[in-house]
């Protein structure tokens, strides 16, 4: 038995990444695992505009996950909404415990990551890109942040939830995964599921995480090996 | 690549263990183990592992000679934009000798809005708040010519041993060039738009062992050929 787009049970869909893809941002990069499809931008440190969000001991970080009108079948209204809004938030929070936010006092570290193309992990695929822009960027970080999701889609467990998955699938559960000090920094789930079951999703999610993170890695180096 | 040859220090990214010993800048300690903490080229000397940074913004450090702009005047300090997130103040008593009485001077008749100076930063506060000093014989205002942004990281690419780089490009293209630690380069002369070009292509090839040389070549060429251009274009009009 195999998944509805024909893949392994504990297979990732085709990925790439490409960073420096942004000729006006700091860093920048492009994730693409199978049809979905996220760019992202870093700009700054910078100076913090409004004045008041300034912090006299740390940067501030600001991420803005945004999907494209034509990422989806039908149209997505542009603008943020609570999903965007509750993404960027978890988004935030995953990447900046990696961020040595300390270095760079009373600035701003903006993150925009846009979803081109959508097809189920999305905040995925955009903590992916989010990360190596970051990193691309030039700004300190502890390690680089890989973001994969799992779940149960016909009573199977399987990695990366993909397309119909997503919506005709039990249980969809992200996570981003902050692979030297082998921490999670971000965890959601849909879905009902045992004790058991979601120990089981977790630890496969991560495993397709460390595999994102090698791809990752390659690609930084790539960048930076071809000035050479 | 054969240029590997040459380079001894490795390619890091954020995340790479450098080994034991003592951090030093551009990494991070943890659990008794030396991390890279940005993108860069590692390097180690006596036991203190450091990266040399590839991209980045400008971090201000003492003693720094920066090209900035004159964004404001605030009672008896200029306030500079050094391409950096932070912004420097210049006090009037580092940048004018004689003595002047602000409340009776107006203050643009020295720096106005807008002016490029070349200063010194005297100091750095924990709060990044950037002191800059015109006191130094390297200081002045820089007028006229054009500025060229490039990565903080890479100044020292444009520069090359002792100057050699900046040197070259200066003798072959007889413009006047400043660079600022700050990645802000400001070039005036006839040939302005060679030298950007040069500076321009050594930011994009940074990394290449015998720049020097490559520059120096297209340089050469380019300066012979508009030579060439200029003399044709001479024959038909006389």
């Amino acid at each position: 038995m195999s998944r509805i787009d024909g893949r392994k049970f504990d297979e990732l869909r085709e990925i790439e990444a490409k960073v420096g893809i942004l000729k006006n941002a700091n860093g920048s990069a492009y994730f693409r695992l199978g049809d979905s499809i996220a760019i992202a931008g870093v700009f700054g440190p910078r100076t913090v505009h409004p004045k008041h969000m300034e912090k006299a001991e740390c940067a501030i970080l600001r991420t803005e996950y945004r999907m494209s009108p034509f990422s989806t079948v039908t149209r997505t209204r542009p603008g943020p909404g609570r999903r965007e809004r509750e993404i960027s938030l978890v988004t935030r929070e995953a990447l900046s415990s990696v961020l040595f936010l300390e270095e760079f006092p009373k600035t701003a570290i903006d993150v925009h990551i846009e979803v081109l193309q959508a097809s189920a992990s999305t905040r995925c695929v955009g903590i992916n890109a989010a990360s190596l822009a970051l990193a691309d960027a030039g700004i300190p970080m502890r390690d680089l942040i890989a973001s994969c999701s799992a779940g149960i889609v016909n009573r199977e467990i399987v990695l990366d939830i993909a397309g119909k998955e997503d919506t005709e699938g039990e249980v969809d559960l992200p996570i981003a995964y902050y692979p030297r000090q082998k921490k999670v920094t971000l965890l959601q789930m849909d879905g009902i599921a045992t004790k058991t079951e979601i120990k089981e999703i977790i630890k496969l999610a991560i495993k397709g995480a460390l595999k994102i993170y090698e791809v990752q890695k390659e690609a930084l180096r790539k960048k930076y090996e071809e000035v050479r | 690549m054969e240029e590997n040859k040459e380079i001894k220090r490795k390619l890091v990214i954020p995340g790479d263990f450098l080994g034991t010993g003592r951090p030093g800048h551009g990494t991070f300690l943890e659990e008794g183990k030396v991390y890279a903490k940005v993108i860069g080229l590692a390097d180690e000397k006596n036991g203190t592992h450091f990266v040399i940074p590839l991209s980045g913004v400008y971090d201000p450090k003492r003693g720094d000679g920066v090209i900035g702009r004159i964004e404001d005047i605030v009672f008896s300090k200029w306030i500079v934009d050094i391409n950096s997130p932070y912004i420097a103040t210049l006090p009037l008593n580092e940048a004018v000798e004689e003595f002047i009485d602000f409340t009776k001077t107006d203050l643009t008749k020295y720096f106005d809005y807008g002016d490029l100076i070349f200063a010194e930063i005297t100091s750095v506060t924990k709060t990044k708040m950037v002191q800059l000093s015109m006191k130094s014989s390297r200081c002045r205002k820089l007028r006229g010519g054009r500025i060229v942004k490039v990565t903080p990281a890479k100044v020292p690419r444009i520069i090359g041993k002792n100057g050699s780089m900046v040197e070259m490009i200066k003798e072959l293209t007889g413009t006047q060039i400043v660079v600022g630690q700050n990645g802000v380069v400001w070039i005036k002369g006839e040939k302005e738009y060679l030298a950007t070009e040069a500076i321009m292509l050594i930011e994009q090839k940074s990394h290449i062992s015998g720049l020097t040389d490559q520059i120096k070549q297209m340089l050469e060429k380019s300066v012979k050929n508009k030579e060439t251009v200029k003399k044709s274009i001479g024959d038909d009009y006389e």
